[in-house]
């Protein structure tokens, strides 16, 4: 199992703060935030993470207009 | 295998609320459009707010624009300021709060055209205080009209055929503009378009942030942001336009960086406690609190609210100016509002004077329980404004009619011929001083000696002006039988 790549980051979206204005997908230099399906409460068509390849860079938190839409984890270990 | 762990690394800041109370719905979320570059700024702002641990003295002035509501996000002291005037308002918070931190946050419409003279003399002043500048080349608030910073053949709602520099002039540059000012300490631009602008204006929001934190000045950081509304594109496609239409024109730059000087704050000047007033003004109050309060005759004369009118010359400025200052060496609280109306030559002239034992509200008397008339337009102009049963004192030698009303309590005083004949008409007001005094009680004779020794410049006028009060309070005194 070694081989196994752990990513370095991780991103959460806040499903019903996200205005779904694609920013985060515009800045984000590895591809791994996408649209997601349906509206959310406040009637937009949100984005999500596609769950892997995220390098915790940060980029797209700091494109993200909403205070709390957006946030980033970075890997503290890895066993 | 152990399943990697990982920590917040990037959440919202601190400094914002966690739940934002300016609507109902969800309260988690601002009320900017999709991409609104606003957004991107309060989240930059917020981090540095945290970071140098200051949201409790940090005071935000927002502006009238989209970011009118900045402070239902920002977790720390909060003023709206009117259209343009943050500037000016900030200019105040920190002069009385010198130990604050104090933002001003402004779009080009609040900053660059209402509000321009406030910018440039605020920072020409090298206030304290650092001032975020949103630059959308248009005003997003009101609808996309033309901002003065809107870009050459830009099409807004108010320059359907494109902005014509040879009939609006050229867009302004406004970091430019105030880098050419002696005391800025940083002035820079960024843009928020790409993951690399944003980085770069993260740093420059810091930086002149960290300006504020060490007291060194003022600091402007101008910030190319999208509005996708108005410009009537997608938020991605708005970075795009940042980058292709807006940095051209308005280049990112430090313009001036003043931080690497060596400085060493000045110990902030702390606000002049009350009681030290009198000494940073001059003013001498030796003789200003000896005198008791004088009763009114009747209860219904304390506390007056007073309009005192006449024509330009006869002095009812310094009636009212005398009257107020007698209040205040009898330890009342006063004002005096004179009105310098065009009508000041020729017509009729007035002043307002509150007398009272209470905090005074407003300077302004718009319902006076006494007025004082010198002349018949006087009487014709401000009759109908007396509070009911109020006080009226007519100068009969200038008043031939009769007040309508029938509450009003009236003295007649033939205060110029009874100054004529002292050997000066101008002293009718003196005469009105001290039939006012006489009548009502509310001001002690001896008080009114002393008050006209403070505010009469002309020394030998003094004697003829104390003839005047007492003549004019034994014909008051005497009225009351
Ligand atoms: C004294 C006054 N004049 C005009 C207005 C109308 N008004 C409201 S916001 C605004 C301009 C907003 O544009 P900007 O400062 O660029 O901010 P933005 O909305 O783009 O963030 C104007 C003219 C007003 N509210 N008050
Ligand atoms: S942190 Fe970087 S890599 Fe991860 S999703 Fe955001 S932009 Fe992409
Ligand atoms: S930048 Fe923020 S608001 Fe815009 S789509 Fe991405 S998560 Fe949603
Ligand atoms: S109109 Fe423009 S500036 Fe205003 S909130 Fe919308 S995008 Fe932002």
């Amino acid at each position: 199992m070694a081989a196994e790549k752990v990513d370095r980051g991780r991103i959460e979206i806040s499903r019903d703060e996200c205005k779904g204005c694609q920013l985060c997908i515009t800045v984000c230099p590895v591809h791994v935030i996408e649209l997601d399906e349906g509206l959310n409460r406040q009637g937009y068509r949100p984005v999500r993470y596609t769950g892997a390849g995220c390098t915790g860079c940060g980029f797209c938190f700091y494109a993200c207009p909403e205070p709390g839409a957006i946030t980033v984890f970075r890997l503290a270990r890895s066993a | 295998m152990n399943s990697p762990v990982y920590e917040p690394f990037l959440q919202k800041p601190r400094s914002f609320y966690d739940t934002y109370e300016r609507k109902s719905g969800i309260k988690e979320v601002t009320h900017y459009c999709p991409g609104c570059g606003h957004g991107e700024l309060h989240k930059m702002i917020a981090e540095a707010i945290d970071e140098f641990e200051i949201a409790d003295r940090t005071v935000l002035i927002s502006p009238v624009g989209c970011s009118v509501f900045a402070y239902y996000y920002f977790d720390v002291g909060n003023v709206q300021a009117a259209h343009g005037r943050a500037p000016a308002v900030g200019t105040g918070v920190q002069r009385a709060r010198p130990h604050s931190i104090v933002m001003s946050y402004q779009g080009d419409g609040d900053l660059a055209a209402i509000g321009l003279n406030e910018i440039l003399q605020a920072a020409n002043r090298g206030e304290k205080m650092v001032v975020f500048f949103v630059n959308n080349a248009i005003y997003g608030m009101t609808g996309g009209q033309m901002a003065p910073t809107t870009l050459p053949g830009m099409t807004t709602t108010t320059s359907p055929g494109g902005r014509k520099v040879e009939d609006s002039g050229a867009p302004l540059r406004m970091a430019e503009l105030i880098s050419q000012l002696e005391a800025p300490v940083y002035v820079a631009r960024g843009a928020l378009c790409s993951a690399k602008d944003i980085s770069r204006t993260r740093r420059l929001v810091r930086k002149a942030m960290k300006v504020q934190v060490e007291g060194r000045g003022f600091a402007f950081v101008e910030v190319l942001s999208a509005c996708p509304t108005g410009w009537g594109m997608t938020p991605p496609d708005s970075y795009q336009w940042i980058h292709e239409k807006m940095k051209p024109y308005f280049p990112l730059d430090v313009f001036v960086d003043r931080t690497d000087e060596t400085f060493t704050a000045p110990a902030p000047k702390e606000p002049v406690p009350l009681e030290k007033y009198h000494e940073v003004m001059r003013i001498d109050s030796s003789d200003q609190l000896s005198f008791p309060p004088a009763q009114p005759l009747d209860p219904k004369y304390a506390n007056p609210r007073l309009k005192i009118a006449g024509f330009g010359g006869q002095g009812v400025l310094l009636l009212g100016l005398g009257l107020a200052q007698c209040g205040m060496m009898e330890g009342r609280r006063v004002s005096w509002l004179p009105s310098y109306g065009p009508e000041m030559r020729g017509g009729t002239a007035h002043c307002h004077v509150n007398i009272s034992d209470d905090e005074i509200g407003s300077p302004l008397v718009s319902q006076p329980t006494v007025l004082i008339a010198m002349n018949q337009p006087s009487l014709e102009k401000f009759e109908s404004q007396v509070a009911a049963r109020g006080l009226v004192l007519l100068n009969t030698s200038m008043i031939s009619k009769r007040p309508d009303r029938d509450d009003l309590e009236v003295l007649d005083v033939a205060a110029s011929e009874m100054a004529q004949k002292l050997g000066n008409p101008r002293a009718a007001n003196m005469i009105m001083l001290g039939a006012y005094a006489g009548y009502t009680g509310m001001i002690g004779e001896k008080t009114i000696e002393a008050a006209l020794g403070a505010i009469i410049k002309k020394r030998h006028l003094i004697e003829l002006n104390v003839k005047a009060v007492a003549e004019g309070f034994a014909l008051g005194r005497a009225a009351r039988g």
